[in-house]
């Protein structure tokens, strides 16, 4: 199989310390070693990421240069939070705001702080995305990034409001490939909550191949919310692999809707007693998408929980592909666990292959999994329209209900509302109609109703 | 207003009615009583027009009209509402959104207007009293997390946000301490207007001493073995369902 990309004609920078330079070295070796993963491989046996090489997307060149107008749609309504804006894979520092965090956080492109202060996130970057069913598509990443955003906190800092970390591509990004590296490093009792956004601005043929580390010591808090909502010709690769030590708590969410090919990797890894993370997604597919998702929790201390829940809504071909894997170590005892993948099939072409997996190697631990596939329940839609409402709206309804309880879980309100608004407009464009005058049915809309 | 005649109907290619003939006229409070398996609440949800169960013979007819030709949410927007015996949980729909949809689905089909969520608000807050429920209950997913006896009430709210004119009670009494079932008894009798006929469907005496019957019919095996008044069902309390139950096995 061809290279996706061409890794090694990137330009030397000059900025970046040794072991970086190193990181990349290994990464590109990595990825000539292993090439991309092929159904062959039991990690990706259901997506088959040939598309992407018979593409032969090179880096993409272009210079990104958006407007405020271009990137109002993707910031919920909230223009002050803390963000960066990536355009084509770089930075729009006239599109960011880094102002106004408190004392003891550093959030700011990856390559401006490659080049000031490469300490901070040494031990991290590249140290934590070594799950070996990624390891191609990180290599790739390693040998080809140019940028991302990097975000620590020192011990006991605290950023309240959600920041955001906006990926768009436009017209110009068109057959390229782009390799967006993030680190993350939250000290002790730290509270981050991260939105990483990916949209594009125009149809096109591109490949996002992004990868996110995390470290979280004692006692952290992440929150990290990930929207997929590239274009329908887009390729999407995505990686977040975490580590957490004792006490600390991850909170993920996945929402994919956009691209003709996506994989999402979410690992974790609690090595500390008394973890826990809640791993949340929905994902949404039409038209002849695919789109897929692979967990995995490594339980390797004692006390630790997880909790997961992952649901997809599958209309026209698409074909949705659920991983998900839960992990637990012959030290970890004590350990609780839940996995559940739920799936609705809104169409007889749409299918789903989903494959929940417990490895568990300690013997005095609490895990259950379980996944379904099926179209709509007869009996909440007869008593939907036992009430006077009529089918096709009843059948939204559900649909809506079915996502909505999930997307309660993303912390930011103004983002589960921007979701919940998605949704509609999903619905409405997979030719669901959605039920009400105004399209209110969200927990919110309620809340107004009875204010 | 609603006239059956011989109906019979299957779940599964098992008969379950088997010549069901019953009229009921405005003002009119009906109990269908009799054992379980009797096919009472069969008929109540062939009556919503509960796609489980396949009509094969008789006629209903609903205020002129042929009910069996139309959809569920027709004869709902037409005044028919089934109050179930087991209300169905809708995670991620709120009560709000889901009683506003249903009332401005039967406004629709009547030609008005949609109520917006302020006017909505101002009608759900009279509705709340007869339940006594505070506004809180309508930011709840749909029966999601309630207990039997909330669930219930909540059926009793949606009954009075939709004013029926022909209400179908299925064993609502099951599963309710007293105190909730005399709030659901008191919330069904103030709901009843001379244009308006109830059908309640009850294993027990119980609810029939709150919601007092002008006419008790007693199924079995998929017929109406005896009818008569309200003594009737003290009769059945007093002496269960046997004695009926054998004289029909008897006469079939």
């Amino acid at each position: 199989m061809t290279a996706t990309s061409t890794p090694r004609s990137t330009a030397p920078r000059p900025a970046e310390p040794e072991w970086v330079a190193e990181l990349r070295r290994a990464g590109a070796a990595r990825y000539e070693g292993l090439r991309l993963p092929t159904p062959r491989d039991e990690d990706w046996r259901f997506t088959d990421l040939a598309p992407i090489a018979k593409a032969e997307l090179g880096l993409i060149r272009a210079p990104g240069a958006l407007t405020a107008t271009d990137i109002a749609p993707f910031l919920f309504g909230q223009a002050e939070w803390p963000r960066l804006v990536f355009a084509n894979g770089r930075f729009q520092s006239a599109l960011s705001r880094v102002t106004g965090l408190p004392a003891g956080v550093r959030f700011a492109p990856l390559a401006e702080l490659l080049a000031d202060s490469p300490e901070l996130v040494e031990g991290t970057l590249g140290q934590l995305a070594v799950q070996p069913a990624a390891a191609s598509i990180v290599g790739q990443n390693a040998a080809a990034f140019t940028d991302g955003y990097a975000l620590v906190l020192s011990a006991g800092a605290v950023v309240d409001t959600p920041i955001h970390v906006l990926f768009v591509s436009d017209s110009r990004a068109a057959r390229g490939a782009v390799h967006p590296r993030n680190v993350v490093v939250l000290g002790a009792n730290a509270v981050a909550s991260v939105v990483e956004s990916y949209a594009a601005l125009a149809d096109g043929i591109t490949l996002t191949n992004t990868v996110t580390e995390a470290r979280l010591a004692a006692g952290a808090r992440f929150d990290h919310c990930k929207i997929q909502r590239e274009s329908t010709q887009a390729f999407h690769l995505a990686t977040l692999e975490v580590r957490q030590e004792r006490d600390s708590y991850l909170n993920s969410f996945s929402f994919a809707e956009g691209a003709a090919l996506s994989r999402t990797n979410i690992y974790t890894t609690m090595a500390g007693p008394g973890a826990h993370a809640t791993l949340y997604g929905l994902y949404l597919g039409d038209g002849r998408q695919h789109v897929d998702h692979q967990t995995r929790i490594e339980h390797a201390a004692p006390h630790c929980t997880s909790w997961e829940v992952y649901k997809g809504i599958l209309d026209g071909h698409a074909h949705g592909v659920f991983n998900g894997k839960v992990y637990v170590h012959p030290v970890a005892q004590k350990t609780d666990g839940k996995q559940t993948n739920r799936n609705l099939l809104l169409s007889e072409t749409a299918k789903v292959d989903t494959k929940p997996q417990l490895e568990i190697f300690a013997d005095d631990v609490k895990c259950t999994h379980g996944a379904t596939v099926g179209s709509l329940n007869d009996v909440p839609l007869f008593y939907c329209r036992s009430r006077g409402i009529p089918e096709a709206e009843a059948r939204t309804l559900l649909t809506y209900a079915f996502a909505a309880d999930v997307l309660e879980e993303i912390r930011s309100r103004p983002v589960v509302d921007y979701l919940e608004g998605f949704m509609r407009a999903w619905l409405l464009k997979a030719g669901k109609r959605v039920s009400g005058a105004d399209g209110q049915l969200g927990r919110r809309a309620a809340g107004q109703e009875t204010a | 207003m609603l006239e059956i005649t011989n109906l019979t109907a299957t779940a599964g290619g098992t008969e379950i009615l088997r010549g069901i003939t019953l009229t009921v006229n405005a003002g009119e409070v009906h109990a269908i009583m009799g054992p379980n398996g009797s096919g009472k609440s069969t008929l109540a949800q062939v009556l919503a027009g509960h796609p489980a169960y396949e009509v094969t013979g008789g006629s209903v007819r609903y205020q002129g009209q042929d009910l069996l030709d139309m959809e569920p949410e027709a004869r709902a927007q037409a005044g028919i509402f089934l109050a179930f015996q087991y209300p169905v949980e809708i995670p991620g729909v709120t009560n709000a959104y889901f009683l506003r949809a249903a009332y401005n689905a039967k406004r629709t089909a009547q030609g008005l207007e949609e109520l917006d969520p302020m006017d909505f608000l101002d009608l759900l807050e009279e509705k709340l009293k007869l339940v006594e429920w505070g506004p809180e209950i309508m930011s709840r997913a749909v029966n999601a997390g309630f207990s039997g006896g909330e669930k219930k009430r909540n059926e009793i709210l949606q009954m009075a946000v939709l004013e029926p004119t022909l209400a179908i009670l299925d064993e609502t009494d099951s599963g309710l301490d007293i105190d909730a079932l005399k709030i659901v008894a008191d919330g069904v009798n103030a709901l009843r207007r001379p244009d308006s006929a109830t059908i309640v469907v009850t294993h027990y005496q119980r609810l029939l001493n709150h919601i007092v019957p002008d006419y008790v019919h007693v199924l079995a095996g998929g017929r109406i073995v005896k009818s008569g008044g309200k003594e009737l069902a003290l009769e059945l309390e007093a002496r269960g369902y046997e004695w009926l139950t054998e004289a029909a096995g008897a006469a079939a």
